[in-house]
């Protein structure tokens, strides 16, 4: 920014509200830290104090990686996550394409159709979708998720990178025509580094709900070797006792694979955001 | 020989028809300009040519084969298009050399001829750079650059100057036209420019509406335009047109004429009030208010003194003096 639009007040004023919004953004990410390195004396006595000598434990992260196969559920929440956002994006970027791009009879009806799904929630469905789930015998595999979650996200996907997909100069794409190159092509080569940043928005949007995810888990897959991270970290959450220091040390856990994809998501977002601006 | 033949094209888009029984032939080397005024169906004729978009009915011929099924790939032509359309992923080279890539042509002739392209167009330097690197002129060279490589039997321009800035489009506008000397090609010209139109063409195709208004060279669309709308379009400052009582002939018909074919003459039929004066230095244009609604724009070469809010009398030259119909077409009677 320019010297002569910098007013100290201003600046102040801005970063004091990002300040306080991050405070409060970060807050609840903070307790459950601290806590999950408590003994559950520590946790109830004083649930906002940092763990000191008297309170620290590691009690919490034994717990959860003695009991229950974490590893497991961490590798199937992370297996159902990336398979599920990569289906949503082929299909939902071939979809886009093929609406903002062919002139077809019932266009646009084959466009509201496919958005149709953003204003119906899939859990309506759940006891039709279990029933075929158990008559294809995909219960309790993580197929039945990602099929699951691919339906529920390609709605969004359709609607946002069609708009998204307007927009790419039709110029391109009839150059690389003239230049020989097939649609699948133009498809992939021209159109799609052109659209990260909108692939970037529609994973980050799915991938939380995605991850986060506990009905689908517990209806089509509750078996052990099936368990989604959400799931898995259920078993300390009982109906009179509660382990809160394996829940802690499991929801932090958790914090981190998720937060990995999006910092990745989140640079191609930026890098496409800025890449035509800077150069 | 004819390089490309169309043969009663339409082109509709549902109910809207675009372009209206379209015959056209282009000889060999020839530089043919498709102008018109915005919404006149010359870019997507061009398409239609190129195999972007599919003729409703009619043929096309390229250097003698109906192309009408083919791809455009197969077609034989290159398009330089208005937006450049470079690919922002790959460097000058790999633009260049993409078709010829497809085409699977052999490395040593994709690097020859990228090298004489680059050559011709001065772009050696830039070969490795990428089209977010270069500016505005220099990406539209390499546009033309990778349609160059092609060797095309067809070279397709659609309005390629018009994001260019005055100065640039000049140069540019003389680049083509000398790449079109050296490489004696076909080439196919949209633009919308009349400057461009004069300047380049062997033959101008008018268009408006989706149909064939007049085609012919330059100079002979400029003396002996078929119709108003012609003799409208072409020329700048552009025709005068009057009711043709004014210039005393019978009623009914428009008069016209052009604005450096009328003088200042206090003999003649014309008289009103400057209204507003244009010095350009080397020519001076004047808005006349002949009263009645009608005003007409006068072309005076060099400098002059005149001024606004002045009478004046304006005369012309009888055999420079055009007339139409009511209904727009050329009346060749005086």
């Amino acid at each position: 920014m320019n010297q002569a639009r910098r007013n100290p007040l201003n600046m102040a004023a801005m970063h004091g509200a990002l300040i306080l919004y991050t405070v409060i953004a970060l807050f609840p990410v903070f307790v459950i830290l601290i806590n999950s390195l408590k003994t559950r004396k520590g946790i109830f006595r004083e649930p906002l104090s940092l763990p000191d000598a008297e309170t620290f434990s590691m009690i919490g992260y034994q717990t959860v990686l003695r009991q229950g196969d974490f590893f497991l559920y961490i590798q199937n929440s992370l297996i159902v996550t990336v398979v599920s956002l990569f289906l949503i994006l082929l299909f939902g970027a071939m979809a886009a394409f093929a609406l903002s791009e062919y002139r077809f009879r019932g266009n646009t009806v084959m466009g509201l159709y496919l958005a149709l799904g953003i204003m119906i929630p899939i859990r309506i469905g759940t006891v039709a979708i279990l029933e075929m789930m158990v008559q294809a015998g995909l219960v309790n595999t993580l197929w039945s998720l990602i099929l699951v979650y691919t339906a529920q996200g390609l709605p969004l996907a359709v609607f946002i990178l069609s708009e998204f997909m307007r927009q790419v100069s039709d110029d391109l794409k009839n150059a690389g025509r003239i230049d020989g190159l097939s649609e699948y092509t133009i498809f992939f080569r021209l159109v799609l580094p052109l659209v990260r940043p909108a692939m970037a928005t529609v994973a980050v949007f799915n991938m939380i709900p995605i991850w986060n995810d506990l009905w689908f888990p517990l209806i089509l897959a509750p078996a052990e070797e099936t368990k989604t991270l959400t799931l898995g970290s259920q078993v300390f959450i009982g109906q009179f006792v509660t382990d809160w220091n394996a829940v802690l040390s499991a929801l932090s856990m958790a914090i981190l694979p998720v937060l990995i994809l999006y910092v990745i998501f989140s640079r191609q977002l930026i890098r496409g955001i800025t890449s035509g601006a800077v150069k | 020989m004819t390089a490309l033949t169309l043969s009663h094209v339409y082109k509709s888009f549902g109910k809207v028809e675009v372009l209206k029984d379209i015959s056209l032939d282009v000889d060999v080397g020839e530089f043919v300009v498709f102008v018109g005024p915005s919404g006149c169906g010359k870019s997507t004729l061009l398409r239609v040519i190129a195999g972007l978009e599919d003729a409703t009915s009619g043929e096309i011929r390229i250097a003698g084969d109906v192309v009408n099924r083919t791809p455009p790939a197969k077609r034989g032509i290159a398009m330089v298009f208005q937006s450049y359309a470079l690919y922002p992923h790959l460097t000058v080279r790999d633009n260049m050399a993409l078709a010829l890539k497809q085409e699977r042509q052999p490395k040593d002739v994709i690097a020859d001829r990228v090298a004489e392209a680059a050559r011709m167009l001065n772009l050696g330097d830039y070969l490795d750079r990428r089209p977010a690197e270069l500016s505005g002129g220099q990406r539209q060279r390499v546009a033309i650059g990778r349609a160059i490589v092609r060797q095309p039997k067809l070279f397709l321009f659609d309005e390629p100057l018009s994001n260019l800035d005055a100065a640039l489009r000049m140069n540019t506008r003389i680049e083509i036209a000398n790449l079109h000397k050296t490489l004696g090609a076909t080439m196919i010209y949209v633009t919308h420019d009349q400057t461009e139109a004069m300047t380049l063409a062997d033959k101008i195709v008018v268009l408006r509406d989706g149909r064939i208004e007049q085609v012919g060279s330059p100079m002979d669309l400029y003396n002996n335009p078929a119709n108003q709308f012609v003799a409208g379009f072409l020329g700048a400052p552009s025709m005068n047109f009057l009711p043709a009582d004014r210039v005393g002939r019978d009623g009914g018909r428009t008069f016209g004429i052009r604005p450096e074919h009328l003088t200042i003459d206090p003999a003649g039929p014309l008289s009103g009030e400057v209204t507003h004066v244009e010095k350009l230095g080397g020519d001076t244009n004047a808005i006349v208010d002949l009263g009645g609604g009608e005003a007409v724009t006068l072309r005076l070469f060099g400098q002059h003194p005149i001024r606004a809010n002045e009478r004046v009398t304006l005369g012309f030259d009888p055999d420079r003096a055009y007339f139409f119909e009511p209904d727009g077409s050329r009346s060749r009677a005086a």
